[in-house]
């Protein structure tokens, strides 16, 4: 156009280069800021753990480079045994909270007057921070002033002191981490009896499906997307524990109590040596274990996209 | 509606129904109830051993009295506060932005873009927790509120990208398309189309997001110490070494320091539990 003037000029104005490109350009703008504070404090981390695990550092001084030898160290660690084992403890008791949510729903699901109170009330405890729950709970243990022993003395059982016995006391606390958890399932699975289709429910009355098997073969399947919520929040939730064993026994008694997360923070900050390195291959190991949930996690919101 | 509803079952069920509902509930609150009664004690009953019986005297306010002037309290509480608000704005504010880039437009690493936030918010912790101690450091921002609110911004964000990316799919896309024959500019829609439809998942994310970081403990005990920038969170440890043993002032100090949650919940209940289901379960 440039090279015949005469031409009356029928295209636009030449736009600019942002407003001929504004689709393609647009998402990457909205996108920099989260993806720049992201990449800044949680993805380029995950690298730096990984690479430090390979370090002997103290947190100040030089890191001198020592290749496999805190995962070497890690193989003959009791603590660190102790740790994994009682993190798959924790995994296997935390997951009580789903059918324990499941059950109090169905128990809360009805129309009486007050129930939205009582509904709110039994979810309550998600709301408290685990410090206060640890706290409370810990509390709640105590060998002569603790409610638990007053209950138990009643019926003329206990003392027992759960918090002070190597083999009860991580029961003790996962016991005191499925409250708020139990909660938590509660919640999604009274959402989810809300959204069941009654026609089915009708459909399975007159098939004389009842009890167990209505709920078995009729309710559960509908309540599938929030199992699946559940169970996602429950996993990384029993990973994740690390307040309530901060608050309530500081990884003792003799250390039992101690799981990855928190045997991590121990060698790495605490009074036992900044052992930076080693506290990073810990949180390794614990990512791994973690990678294996979120692979399945992201397949299944993959399948789900694909699906749509 | 399942299980049948209680209207249509036989009146001696409905008895037991409604008997049992407040006897469940003041099990399941039990340890809380006795934090509750503990609070309201007077010392002399923890020396005489009287933890169960009723209170020789009413000393509510006596005991929060105490928690608010003869402690590090209100500044644990203000601090708290000055850590909350901040990081429920920035994550907020950056979700929306990276939520509507990932609901709106296709291309092609958008769900990769999408996973990387999802992962990112599963990762326990501890993984990131030397190298952010180490950058905080560096940054001079160790021990101070801002250096906990701009981890507790970025870590939020995956959370909050993935709820506002999942509400947004969900809005009509006809309205965008409509806009954008009008010739609007994009962030002009963002601003004027997509933001007011946003609402309620706004709401529903910044209650629950100040649940969550209120609630924080483990990056509060790394990145700070001291009273001078701990969250009430934290700083409830070095109350209960202050008051050690005192169990009256010990579940006072625990009530307060859980009591702005909790109100934010009974206030703000119907955006909370949207919130928490993530808009997934309707």
């Amino acid at each position: 156009m440039t090279s015949s003037p005469a031409v009356p000029d029928t295209t636009p104005p030449q736009r600019s280069w942002y407003k001929r490109n504004e689709i393609a350009v647009t998402p990457w703008l909205f996108l920099a800021p989260a993806i720049l504070f992201f990449a800044f404090y949680v993805i380029w981390p995950i690298y730096q753990s990984i690479v430090i695990s390979f370090y002997d550092w103290d947190g100040l001084g030089e890191a001198r480079f020592i290749g496999v030898e805190n995962y070497v160290e890690l193989m003959d660690d009791s603590a660190f045994e102790v740790s994994l084992w009682n993190n798959l403890k924790w995994l296997l008791f935390y997951l009580l909270a789903i059918p324990g949510g499941l059950f109090i729903a169905l128990f809360l699901n009805q129309t009486v007057t007050g129930i939205r109170i009582y509904k709110s009330l039994f979810f309550f405890p998600f709301v408290l921070s685990q410090v206060v729950v640890g706290l409370v709970f810990s509390w709640f243990y105590l060998p002569n002033e603790g409610l638990l022993n007053g209950v138990l003395g009643l019926v003329g059982l206990g003392p027992v002191n759960v918090l002070g016995d190597p083999t009860m006391a991580t029961y003790g606390i996962i016991a005191a981490g499925l409250w708020p958890q139990t909660a938590y399932c509660m919640i999604l699975y009274l959402t989810g009896l809300n959204a069941v289709d009654p026609e089915q429910i009708e459909a399975g009355r007159l098939d004389n499906a009842k009890g167990w098997k209505m709920l078995w073969y009729i309710i559960i399947p509908q309540l599938k997307p929030a199992t699946f919520i559940a169970f996602v929040v429950t996993i990384i939730g029993a990973l994740r524990s690390f307040d309530l064993i901060s608050i309530m026994t500081n990884g003792g008694p003799f250390g039992q109590t101690r799981v990855l997360s928190f045997y991590m923070f121990e060698k790495a900050l605490s009074e036992y040596g900044f052992r930076m390195g080693y506290g990073a291959a810990i949180a390794v190991v614990l990512f791994l274990i973690m990678l294996v949930f979120i692979a399945y996690f992201l397949w299944s919101m993959w399948s789900e996209e694909k699906g749509r | 509606m399942f299980p049948t509803p209680i209207e249509k079952t036989s009146r001696s069920w409905q008895l037991t129904y409604q008997s049992l509902l407040p006897l469940a509930l003041i099990m399941w609150l039990l340890p809380l109830i006795a934090v509750a009664i503990f609070s309201i004690k007077p010392a002399v009953d923890f020396t005489q051993g009287n933890y169960w019986g009723l209170p020789s005297s009413f000393e509510l306010f006596a005991n929060y009295g105490q928690v608010f002037t003869n402690s590090d309290m209100p500044r644990y509480m203000l601090n708290s506060v000055l850590i909350t608000v901040p990081t429920v704005i920035g994550a907020v504010a950056l979700s929306c932005l990276a939520g509507f880039a990932l609901g709106i437009y296709r291309f092609r690493s958008n769900i990769w873009i999408f996973f990387m936030f999802v992962a990112g918010n599963f990762v326990p912790f501890q993984i990131l927790m030397v190298p952010v101690r180490d950058l905080t450091l560096d940054m001079g921002l160790y021990n101070t509120k801002t250096g906990l609110v701009l981890f507790h911004i970025a870590f939020q964000t995956g959370f909050c990208t993935l709820f506002m990316r999942n509400f947004i799919r969900a809005l009509p896309f006809e309205l965008i398309e409509a806009a954008r024959v009008e010739g609007i500019a994009e962030w002009k829609i963002f601003w004027y189309v997509v933001i007011p439809l946003m609402k309620p998942a706004i709401a529903a994310l910044s209650v629950l997001i100040f649940t969550f970081i209120w609630n924080d403990y483990f990056w509060a005990v790394v990145l700070t110490q001291g009273p001078e920038s701990q969250p009430v969170t934290a700083g409830i440890t070095s109350f209960n070494s202050q008051f050690r043993a005192a169990y009256h002032l010990m579940s006072a100090g625990s009530i307060v320091a859980a009591l702005p949650p909790v109100l934010m919940f009974f206030l703000m209940q119907k955006h909370f539990i949207a919130g928490l289901t993530l808009g997934a379960v309707k």
